[in-house]
């Protein structure tokens, strides 16, 4: 065979480009690595109470509700597109497992089944939207989460009189799922939340779809630019269909775990949330105009929130500073992710 | 040179096609064989990007026949000419930046490992797949794991020929590989043209330069406003007079009457 071979000999010296170094750079995780060191050091150098056993496990808390939700937010980002029902959903899904345990006295796991049911039709409409109409689902999930956040609203007040579904201990089937979604594990004197657990299967699963199937590759092909994944035969639109539905079933894992561990849901429960839920994939290494970042960055981008949320306290500071913090390290991120989708889309002339 | 080799791969038969009452194609007729180069050559709004469309099946021609090995067919997708072994490979639309080029070169076609939720993206045979098809094709790729987005316009060419070659095409067409690029780097692409040639593959070369296209075209068909102007072999037309049929021919000398000096 004839071989042209016109740049086999000058291989070794344009290898030098890629060092170690480089290559760990545009690794979208490390700079929140970093952070997570970073911000742990601090509170941990000046708060007792934050690097004991105990204050661990407080901490721990609050990432892992929100780190479920930053693994499927991220995919969904990596895909493209941003979800900003899903904070509600987790309110939508909670409140759906109140009203339909106690107000239509059903089984416990029913109500959980049915509210899967909803969240599944939810994200598979916000999906069908976006990828039918090409509209930014910017503006499509804004639309269903002031909708949601009606319909919360309106339906528990409708169904129960007030604006709050509660009395879900007492229905059957409750001992099962407190101990699935709400029990708390011992580990050495120390009781932690079961959801930590959950929330480092949901990393690992997601970590392991994005890198490891074909439909984590058409995920990041999707959101990397879209009309090319088509070209080359990626079923673009059942991938973006597919990654609403998955971020709306993370959120009913979260509101069945909400519904569960407080027995009584708030009408207005998750709204504001879908921000906090963006800005933890994107300290996480997502960039806002998709087709890259991680499953594992966006997890600690979570639990950099949760350490700087009870850090904060345990310094005895103003907890206004947490806002401050987090705008902070938003910052920092997105500058660092710049720079990063800088060299990566920087051609060599 | 190979007129009489037997059924060519790829054929246009008086094909032509319309957008309402614009035609944008009319009586088009030409052939791709295996091994050699045909290159489509017009000026803008000529009717290549029309043609491309139709050999790729994203439209249905209105007129005439298109036959692959000398059977009609009618490509109601481009995934159905995929199947049939027609690749093409898009100016600025091959590749994804952000992703590595071994994400880049499986993708739509990831093999895969293990059963049912674990079956999984087989990653190392892709490495190792993307880094052997690239170095049959003598492309030299520093790091397989290295973004797109870092190579030049020119490697992102070769390595969307070398992935079309890899998957098995049997008509590869090239829309404008080189209308971007610099002289050097337009060079090695027509290497790499020139290697899926050898290798048996049949090349539809998509350009308006006749620099380009005369040294590894094999046929070149001139268009102009929708029409062939004529498709000749290489031995009955030169470099010069491809360049002037493809401006127009009178129009290019009427040109170059009013550019030039007014001699004193």
């Amino acid at each position: 065979m004839a071989s042209p071979s016109p740049a086999e000999r000058r291989a070794d010296e344009r290898l030098a480009a890629t060092g170690p170094l480089r290559r760990l750079l545009v690794k979208p995780e490390l700079g929140a690595l970093i952070g997570a060191v970073v911000v742990f050091t601090f509170f941990a150098v000046q708060s007792e109470v934050f690097r004991s056993p105990r204050g661990i496990a407080n901490w721990l808390d609050p990432a892992s509700t929100l780190g479920i939700m930053a693994v499927a937010v991220a995919l969904l980002m990596i895909g493209g597109h941003f979800d900003l029902s899903a904070g509600v959903l987790t309110g939508t899904t909670a409140l759906t497992v109140g009203i339909v345990a106690v107000e239509f006295e059903q089984n416990l796991w029913v109500a959980m089944a049915v509210a899967l049911v909803l969240a599944l039709a939810l994200g598979f409409l916000n999906g069908w939207l976006v990828t039918r109409t090409g509209l930014p689902s910017f503006i499509i999930t804004l639309g269903t989460f002031l909708m949601l956040q009606g319909l919360n609203l309106g339906l528990t007040k409708f169904f129960t009189g007030t604006v709050t579904a509660g009395g879900i201990a007492e229905v059957p089937g409750y001992a099962a799922a407190e101990w699935v979604f709400a029990s708390r594990v011992s580990i050495a004197g120390t009781e932690f939340r079961v959801a930590i657990l959950w929330w480092v299967l949901f990393t690992a699963l997601g970590t392991w779809v994005l890198l490891r199937t074909r439909f984590g590759n058409w995920v990041f092909a999707t959101g990397g630019d879209d009309v090319a994944a088509r070209n080359v035969g990626v079923p673009a639109r059942r991938t973006t269909v597919t990654l609403f539905m998955t971020t709306a079933v993370a959120a009913w894992f979260v509101g069945v775990t909400l519904a569960v561990r407080l027995t009584s849901v708030q009408a207005n429960t998750g709204i504001g949330q879908e921000l906090i839920y963006i800005v933890a994939a994107v300290i996480g290494g997502c960039l806002l105009t998709g087709g890259f970042g991680s499953a594992i960055g966006a997890s600690l981008g979570a639990l950099i929130f949760g350490m700087t949320q009870l850090g904060i306290p345990y310094l005895r500071w103003d907890a206004d500073w947490f806002y401050f913090f987090l705008g902070a390290m938003l910052l920092l991120a997105v500058l660092a992710n710049r720079l990063v989708r800088r060299y990566a889309e920087a051609a060599r002339r | 040179m190979s007129e009489d080799r037997d059924v060519p791969l790829l054929e246009l038969r008086d094909v032509g096609k319309d957008y309402g009452s614009v035609i944008a194609l009319d009586g088009i007729t030409t052939s791709v064989r295996a091994g050699e180069v045909t290159c489509v050559l017009g000026d803008n709004g000529a009717g290549k990007s029309t043609l491309i469309k139709i050999l790729s099946g994203v439209h249905r021609p209105d007129r005439g026949a298109v036959l692959l090995d000398g059977q009609p067919v009618s490509f109601g997708a481009p995934r159905e000419a995929l199947d049939a072994g027609i690749a093409t490979v898009y100016q600025d639309l091959a590749m994804i930046p952000l992703m590595a080029i071994w994400r880049n070169f499986f993708l739509g076609a990831e093999p895969t490992r293990g059963r049912g939720p674990f079956r999984r993206f087989d990653a190392r045979q892709a490495r190792e797949t993307t880094r052997r098809a690239l170095r049959d094709m003598g492309i030299d790729i520093r790091d397989p794991d290295q973004p797109v987005g870092t190579l030049s316009g020119g490697e992102r060419q070769s390595v969307a020929i070398a992935r079309a070659v890899h998957f098995g095409a049997r008509v590869l067409i090239l829309d404008e590989p080189t209308s971007a690029l610099g002289v050097k780097q337009a060079g090695v692409v027509l290497r790499y043209v020139a290697q899926a040639r050898d290798r048996g593959v049949g090349v539809v070369l998509i350009t308006h330069n006749p620099h380009h296209a005369y040294p590894v075209g094999d046929r070149f068909l001139l268009l102009n406003r929708g029409r062939s102007l004529g498709s000749f072999a290489k031995n009955e037309v030169d470099r010069d007079e491809l360049t002037r049929l493809m401006a127009g021919g009178a129009e290019l000398d009427q040109l170059a009457h009013e550019l030039g000096r007014p001699s004193s």
